[in-house]
């Protein structure tokens, strides 16, 4: 009894986590634009593949396999968003093009692209000079 | 039955998958769309390392997949401060 049901969740589990990398794959490929495709990319991915994990650790039910899945999908869910940020800021820093359906761009002009440094958002701080960064002196 | 299913369902569906993103990385316009394509390339093949473990039940296969997304993880970040640095 417990191994049909354990062996029923570990399937559905696995189904989703294949579909679910499945459409990240198609999202890659079909969306318009470089932030539209990481918001497809880093979630799918990530939940796909920590479906696929789980549904492994379940029908495993053994500690050394499940010590390392468990692991894998703390590691995924830790490093994807931080991948995701840091690809998608340096993406918008050199200038990648949106989709021309773009509503707001709000980040428009805030950007010091020289310095790599934020300014000048909310509070209507004076305009900085440039090489100083809100931060102190940034080369 | 799971390992049949894994086997005849899920590594074909994944192959296709960890497929598509190829034609990403090579039409691409910029150089971080070949870098998201390359990321989500890295996370399906852990998923398929995964099933692969499950299927033939190896367990150094799970260790591979998490070397493969350190590794993946590392790149990216790599690819990320070359891109935003280069200018």
């Amino acid at each position: 009894m417990i191994s049909l049901i354990q062996e029923i969740v570990s399937t559905v589990l696995m189904l989703i986590g294949t579909l679910l990398l499945l459409l990240a794959g198609i999202g890659i490929v079909r969306m318009p634009d470089i932030f539209l495709r990481m918001s497809a990319a880093s979630k799918a991915s990530s939940l796909g593949a920590g479906c696929v994990l789980l549904s492994v650790a379940v029908s495993a039910a053994d500690i050394a396999v499940t010590v390392r899945a468990i692991a894998g999908i703390l590691f995924l869910l830790l490093t994807a968003p931080v991948a995701s940020h840091m690809i998608g800021r340096a993406a918008y820093m050199i200038g990648a093009p949106l989709w021309k359906g773009t509503v707001i761009d709000e980040l428009k002009g805030h950007y010091d692209t020289r310095g790599h440094t934020l300014s000048g958002v909310g509070a209507p701080s004076p305009r900085p000079r440039r090489g100083t960064g809100p931060l102190g002196d940034n080369p | 039955m799971l390992q049949t299913i894994a086997l005849w369902i899920a590594l074909p569906l994944l192959s296709i998958a960890v497929a598509l993103p190829v034609i990403r990385l090579v039409r691409g316009p910029t150089l971080p769309d070949r870098v998201v394509a390359l990321d989500v390339m890295g996370t399906i093949a852990i998923a398929i390392f995964a099933t692969y473990a499950l299927i033939n039940a190896q367990l150094a296969f799970l260790d591979a997949a998490l070397v493969v997304g350190l590794i993946g993880f590392i790149g990216t970040v790599a690819f990320a401060y070359y891109a935003e640095r280069r200018i």
